[in-house]
């Protein structure tokens, strides 16, 4: 019983802190949602876990969680020719996808805070506006 | 004993008998192969599809909205092409030459667009002529309505029968439950025109009221794959389904192919659509796949230069990224051969009017396959 109030009191706490703080952000994840099962599902599998050795994962993919500004740039320009994900080689196309710098960023919201990756900062569509061709 | 032993094998072959396919899954790799690969045009993003012209040269549609004229191993780009939505699945997408193209110059293009009440695209098909590397004469012939900002499932492949016919596909825009059922709706749809865009009289719902009148067979889910059986005559499509379930159909006017109320197939994430894989009404796949090959661009083999495939079909892989030749027998697929093994996302595949098989390829560009 204590155990139990030791662990679902402040889990309780911290998640309506977490929920009243970024409605927006939850809000930004929803729409995430669905941009991804119109956009990304068909490539990237709806647990984020890619196809090996074709489409990379995005579930605890090293590059997603940390080259934001790349990533970010690749789903908005589109993204071609060699990169390593998890120490795994690819070398495939994903074509630019014709979303809105909003869409991008709640697809980023959404990929961030899916299948166990975690980010402190929410992707705002200002952020993607910034990001240039290269 | 002995008994029981019949009663078991009469029971495995019934099994067997009942079962709509046989081969499934079982592909096989050749050690050796029949030709090597050229790759003719380079450089190429989403080369989506080809077209041959009678001097030897080629038009290639990229998906960006581009349209790419390759004329003595030099590419040029064709001006004068219309505004393509490039959003999702969406962009510049097939091509296809007026069976009588050496007279009357008509060349055929779909592509998604804007233009309308609504935000977003639908799937646009128009004819042109192309002059000093310019597209001229454009008439849009038909645009799928209403638009949306959805980014899958544009169809979009154009083929001309026999009779002068021409069919051309629209995927369900994403919206499976509301339009490839509803032939008041654009979407999941073959269509059939006259070459000149008008609605021939004896298609099959033109005197239903409220039907799109162009419809020619509805319960589509994405066709990415329209071409005509050259011993037969009739039309062959294959289409996408979501996670497996992908399809080989053979078309017939005003038939029902039974997406979504029934497929091979199961959503993204795992659940089922439904459990039916049959229902009166509607169409059996002559194949279908699963897992999903994502089948893109599709030829029969006609020609001489590859003697040992003669009425094959060749289908690209977007997914695994292979060429895929099936062998059929009175309509059913007797065996699957994976060629160009990991070669990348195969877009389109066709037989040119010179007889050689040329092969696009995502991210790479045209290959032509030369025979040993
Ligand atoms: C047509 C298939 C396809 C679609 C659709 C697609 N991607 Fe990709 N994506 C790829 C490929 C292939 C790569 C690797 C490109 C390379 O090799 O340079 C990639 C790379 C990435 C990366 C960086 C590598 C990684 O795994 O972390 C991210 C992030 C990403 N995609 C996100 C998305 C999002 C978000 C969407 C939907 C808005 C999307 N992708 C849609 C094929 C696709």
């Amino acid at each position: 019983m204590k155990l139990f109030f030791l662990t679902y009191i402040p889990s309780v706490v911290f998640l309506s802190i977490f929920i009243f703080q970024d409605k927006e952000l939850e809000e930004s994840i929803k729409r995430g949602a669905d941009i991804y099962t119109d956009f990304c599902v068909n490539c990237h599998m709806s647990k984020g876990e890619g196809v090996t050795n074709t489409f990379p994962p995005l579930a605890n993919s090293d590059y997603l969680l940390k080259k934001r500004e790349e990533s970010i740039r690749g789903i908005k320009y589109g993204q071609q020719g060699p990169i390593v994900v998890n120490g795994i080689n690819y070398n495939g196309t994903m074509a630019p996808m014709g979303l809105a710098d909003e869409e991008i960023a709640d697809v980023m919201n959404y990929i961030l805070h899916s299948w166990g990756n975690k980010s402190d900062k929410t992707v705002t569509p200002e952020e993607v506006a910034a990001i240039s061709k290269e | 004993m002995k008994y029981s032993i019949l009663l078991l094998s009469f029971t495995l072959l019934t099994m067997n008998l009942s079962c709509a396919q046989s081969t499934d899954n079982k592909i096989d790799t050749p050690t050796e192969v029949p030709f090597s690969t050229e790759l003719i045009i380079d450089e190429l993003q989403i080369p989506w599809g080809m077209a041959f012209l009678p001097d030897d040269s080629m038009l290639i549609t990229e998906k960006s909205g581009e349209l790419i004229h390759f004329k003595d191993g030099k590419k040029s780009t064709v001006s004068n092409v219309p505004a393509v939505y490039v959003r999702g699945q969406g962009g510049l997408l097939d091509i296809a030459l007026h069976p009588d193209y050496k007279n009357n110059g008509w060349i055929y293009m779909s592509f998604s667009s804007e233009g309308g009440a609504e935000k977003g695209g639908n799937t646009t098909l128009v004819r042109a002529k192309l002059d000093n590397n310019s597209l001229t004469n454009s008439e849009v012939l038909y645009k799928a309505t209403p638009n949306t900002t959805k980014g899958q499932h544009f169809g979009s492949r154009i083929v001309f029968d026999n009779e002068g016919y021409l069919y051309f596909s629209i995927g369900d825009r994403g919206d499976r439950d509301i339009n490839p059922q509803d032939i008041s709706r654009d979407g999941g749809k073959i269509y059939r025109l006259h070459d000149d865009g008008s609605i021939p009289e004896d298609n099959p719902f033109v005197s239903q009221e409220g039907a799109k009148k162009a419809i020619f067979s509805y319960g589509h889910r994405n066709p990415q794959g329209l071409i005509k059986n050259p011993v037969t005559g009739t039309i062959w499509e294959h289409e996408h389904g979501p996670q497996g379930g992908d399809e080989i159909n053979i078309i017939e006017k005003g038939k029902n192919y039974g997406w979504p109320l029934v497929t091979y197939g199961i959503n993204y994430s795992g659940t089922s659509i439904t459990d039916s894989t049959e229902m009166k009404g509607t169409e059996q796949p002559i194949y279908y796949w699963v897992p999903s090959i994502a089948p893109s661009g599709m030829t029969f083999v006609t020609s001489d230069k590859y003697p040992d495939w003669k009425n094959n079909l060749l289908i690209g892989s977007l997914k695994f990224q292979y060429l895929e030749r099936l062998v059929l027998k009175d309509n059913k697929v007797v065996k699957r051969e994976k060629l160009m093994t990991d070669i990348g996302r195969v877009r389109d595949v066709r037989q040119a009017p010179n007889g050689y098989i040329y092969v696009a390829v995502e991210g790479k560009g045209i290959y032509k396959l030369i025979p040993n």
